[in-house]
Order: C-alpha cells, then sequence, then structure tokens
C-alpha cells in the first residue's frame, strides 16, 4: 500500500492509464497531431475523425446527439458559457436568474457577475439535507425568469439533486435550464432525451480524464441559442472559438467510454467502501454526516467530527489526501459556505472532512484509513477544550466567545 | 500548505496538554477564542507565592498552527514572573514557529491567552 492513500476523487482523478495511452497517440510526428480545423490535408481529416469519434462517445454516455456537444477548457468555462450566453441571448425574456447558494463557485461567481451587469439572482437555500424541492424551485419561478442554473451533485457533500423535476418547471415557464453535470457524469445516469434540461456542463478530470478539457450540452430539440464568450475562427457552431485540443478531447472521449461500460460495476464496489469506511467511524461519539445519505453519489461521504477542528485533523491524517471544511488557512476564517447553507453551525463546519473514493480505491487503503482516523480524532480530542466541556455537559453555545 | 518544521514537532509532540483545577487559587485560567472561527485555547498557569509560574498546561481547539503557538507558550512561560510572561508577544512566537501571514491570528491568541491567564489570576488575587 502506497501512502499517502488518495480519498480526494472529487477534487480530481487521476487519468486513467487506458485514457493516457490514447492520449499520447495524438501529439508527436508519428501521431496524428494535426488541426481538426485543416480540410486540406489529411493530417487534419484524421484529427477530425477522432474528434468525431470522441464526441459520439461523449454524447453516448449522457444520451444526446454528437452535434449536441460542445468542447470547453472545463466545467467553469462550460458554467461561464451556459449561464452568461443564455442570460445574454435570452435577456428579452427577463433579467431573473435563479440558482441555490450550495452551487459551485463557477455558478455564484457568474451570477454575481450578472448582478453587476443589471440581472436580479435568487440564492435557493437547500433543505438540511443538501436538496433543493421543487416546491421550492416552482416558488421563486417568475415570468421574467431567464435561467435557472442548479448542480446534479454537489461538490462538497456528493447529494443528488432532482433535475428531472426541476426540468419540468423551467419548460413549464419557458425558462432555460442549466445544469452543472461536473460531479454527476460517469457516476450516475443521465439521460438528456428524458430530461428537460437544456445545458449541462461536463469535466473530463472528474472522471479519469486530463484537466484542461471539458464539454458543454447544448440542447437542439427544442433549439437553445448562446452568445458566445470566446470569438475568433468560428469553432464548436461559433459558440466557442479555439483549435480544438485532439489529444484531450480524444482522452476525454475514451474516459466516457469506459465509464458507461464500467460505471454500473464501479458504483456497486464503490458504494462498498464507502460504508465500510462509515461504518468503521460511525460508532464514535459525536460523528455526523454532512447531506443526506440516501440522495448521494457513491463516492462520497462528508463527516463533521465534532469538537476536532479540520485543518489540524487535515494535518493529523497526513497520510490521507482528504480536503476540509475549515478554512482556517483562508485569511476569511469562514468555513465551507455549502455546509453553512445547509444550516451547519460554525463548530460543525469547521470540524468536517470531505472523504472521495475512486476508480483506483482499495478496501486496505479504507481499512487504514479507519485506523488512522480513529487514533487521530481521539488523540485530538484529548487536546480540546470543546471536547471537555462536552464531557461536562456544558453547552457550548452559551458561553460568549469573544470572537476575533 | 506547508508547515514549519518547528510547528510540525510542536502539533506532533504537544508540550504540557492538560488541565488543573481551575478552582485551585494558584492556578490562573485563560480562554480565549471561538469554535465559530475555528480556534479556542485555554491556557492554565500554576502560579507559586512568589508570583513565579511554576508548571502551565493547554488544551487547543484549532489548527495546526494554534496547537504548535500553545504548546509553545506553555515552554516559555514557565520559570516566569507573571510580569516577564505578559511581556511575550505574538511576534515572538510567529517568528519562532515561522508562521506564515495566514497564521498570524493563532500567536495572536496565544499571547491573548497568557493575558487572559494573568488577567483571571489577578482578579482571583487583587491585592497580588
Amino acid at each position: 500500500m502506497k501512502l499517502p492513500i488518495y480519498l480526494d476523487y472529487s477534487a480530481t482523478t487521476p487519468v486513467d492509464p487506458r485514457v493516457a495511452e490514447k492520449m499520447m497517440q495524438y501529439l508527436t510526428p508519428d501521431g496524428e497531431f494535426g488541426n481538426p480545423a485543416s480540410r486540406s490535408h489529411r493530417f487534419g481529416w484524421h484529427a477530425e475523425e477522432a474528434v468525431d469519434l470522441a464526441r459520439e462517445q461523449i454524447a453516448d454516455l449522457i444520451n444526446a446527439d454528437p452535434r449536441e456537444i460542445v468542447f470547453t477548457s472545463g466545467a467553469t468555462e462550460s458554467d461561464n458559457l451556459a449561464i452568461k450566453g443564455a442570460a445574454h441571448f435570452y435577456a428579452k425574456k427577463g433579467k431573473h436568474i435563479i440558482t441555490a447558494k450550495t452551487e459551485h463557485k463557477a455558478v455564484l461567481d457568474t451570477c454575481r457577475h450578472l448582478e453587476r451587469e443589471g440581472y436580479e439572482v435568487t440564492y435557493l437555500e437547500p433543505q438540511e439535507d443538501g436538496i433543493v424541492t421543487p416546491e421550492q424551485l416552482q416558488a421563486a419561478l417568475r415570468p421574467d425568469t431567464v435561467l435557472v442554473s442548479l448542480m446534479h451533485v454537489n461538490n462538497e457533500i456528493g447529494v443528488i439533486q432532482d433535475i428531472a423535476a426541476f426540468g419540468e418547471l423551467c419548460r413549464a415557464n419557458k425558462t432555460i435550464f442549466h445544469v452543472d453535470a461536473a460531479q454527476s457524469a460517469g457516476k450516475i445516469e443521465i439521460d438528456t432525451q428524458a430530461l428537460k434540461v437544456d445545458l449541462m456542463s461536463f469535466s473530463a478530470h472528474k472522471m479519469y480524464g486530463p484537466k484542461g478539457i471539458g464539454a458543454l450540452y447544448v440542447s437542439r430539440k427544442p433549439r437553445v441559442r448562446l452568445e458566445a464568450q470566446m470569438h475568433g475562427g468560428g469553432h464548436e457552431r461559433g459558440m466557442r472559438s479555439g483549435t480544438l485540443p485532439t489529444h484531450q478531447i480524444v482522452a476525454m472521449g475514451e474516459a466516457f467510454r469506459i465509464a458507461k461500460e464500467e460505471m454500473a460495476s464501479e458504483n456497486e464496489r464503490i458504494l462498498m467502501l464507502r460504508t465500510r469506511l462509515l461504518n468503521g467511524v460511525s460508532d464514535m461519539e459525536e460523528v455526523y454526516v454532512n447531506g443526506s445519505l440516501e440522495n448521494r453519489v457513491a463516492g462520497n461521504i462528508n463527516i463533521s467530527f465534532n469538537y476536532v477542528e479540520g485543518e489540524s485533523l487535515v494535518m493529523a491524517l497526513k497520510d490521507l489526501a482528504v480536503s476540509s471544511g475549515s478554512a482556517c488557512t483562508s485569511a476569511s476564517l469562514e468555513p465551507s459556505y455549502v455546509l453553512r447553507a445547509i444550516g451547519r453551525d460554525d463548530e460543525l463546519a469547521h470540524s468536517s472532512i470531505r472523504f472521495s473514493i475512486g476508480r483506483f480505491t482499495t478496501e486496505e487503503e479504507i481499512d487504514y484509513a479507519i485506523k488512522i482516523i480513529r487514533e487521530n480524532i481521539g488523540r485530538l480530542r484529548e487536546m480540546s477544550p470543546l471536547w471537555d466541556m462536552y464531557k461536562e455537559g456544558i453547552d457550548i453555545n452559551s458561553i460568549e466567545w469573544s470572537h476575533h | 500548505m506547508a508547515y514549519s518544521e518547528k510547528v510540525i514537532d510542536h502539533y506532533e509532540n504537544p508540550r504540557n496538554v492538560g488541565s488543573f483545577d481551575k478552582n485551585d487559587d494558584s492556578v490562573a485560567t485563560g480562554m480565549v477564542g471561538a469554535p465559530a472561527c475555528g480556534d479556542v485555547m485555554k491556557l492554565q498557569l500554576k502560579i507559586n507565592e512568589n508570583g513565579v509560574i511554576e508548571d502551565a498546561k493547554f488544551k487547543t481547539y484549532g489548527c495546526g498552527s494554534a496547537i504548535a503557538s500553545s504548546s509553545l507558550v506553555t515552554e516559555w512561560v514557565k520559570g516566569k514572573t507573571l510580569e516577564q510572561a505578559s511581556e511575550i508577544t505574538n511576534t515572538q512566537i510567529s517568528a519562532e514557529l515561522a508562521l506564515p501571514p495566514v497564521k498570524i491570528h493563532c500567536s495572536i491568541l496565544a499571547e491573548d491567552a497568557i493575558k487572559a491567564a494573568i488577567s483571571d489570576y489577578k482578579s482571583k488575587h487583587p491585592d497580588a
């Protein structure tokens, strides 16, 4: 077993060796290095064929038409293109946008930008389990709501939103519906034919493809139009100019192909590992799972170990690569905004750790993780004045703390 | 982020973790910080009749730098008079531990903990 153990698959995944193998064939003089936009020679034609095949593989995973796939640099760019592009193109319909407080920063900051341009944004507050209900969306929709942007799976707490229900409501209101699917593609089934989703963002590096490549699904039926954010040679039907990076696209295609083939069996294995991890730590006192456990992707578990500060726990768990909802490192001292939005108090938010499990995680690694978590939680609690107070039955909220 | 060797040493082998009976007259307790901010430090000093700190203990909820700052302070205050202890500054602490700018607040908290403990002692011993 190699240390440290990687349990941060929601941040990024290693490239699957099968994917890397494909990718390497599109770079060197011996490979297919041509510009897919070159129409006058076979270097270009071969590259174009490779891009076409990858586009089909990506469309195939989400049951879309290949012509509905627009390549971008990643999910952040896809979110920007979808939100700014649709809000601008359909501005005549109105200037009201709906999103949620637990969205990724790529969505929230883009919405903030539109607010400065005069758009009005409603930020829905999810239930305590992290779920936004269709009723909440229905109540917020207005005749002038031009766009709704809600994520499929949350990056911190892994909860799955009911995008099928949201889609129905948006379609009935003639509102464009964008879904950030960076954390869901390849992990749960996505059927764009059945879903009433107009725009959907994808990323390759969350599913064993390389960083720097992503896609935006742009529905053709009904036809959704966008104002381009990147101008130039008119690539990707004018929606996103810039030479297509053949090697990255081929790699993303291969990653999506593998995901379609292996998703079902892989999910079963990952869920087994997550259950093992959770069972291994949940009998300790004051351990809380953040977000719904039922409506959740298999690979994610976000746990608060009360009375232990997250960053010191991350330091203690130096043999585990995990991430914390505590933000002691940032100058703001603000803990995770996602955990705050679902009503977790500051202490629990500061005490949270996200474990994300993936394709290369083993049972042996999970067992080792359980062992060192248990040891260090005990050690840090022995050192925690808050743990003492809890043990003495003192309510921490009854104390007047000097906030600094 | 990368921690200095001294922070890691104090974090992995914290000195003087524990508690004294806070109702003991010779014990001064300083508790500073807030759970909402991500750090709470409890520093306790055992002070003899000559006003010298004989022993010190701490408990800290916080990041590695907060734990290291409090551990270091318990070493530094031992053998000092209250007046000498009150002269320890956050700049000395952050310099010793090579804290990065985002962690300076941890050293400030440790300085505050000494001050809070001393003021607790003074309120217990108004004539001291």
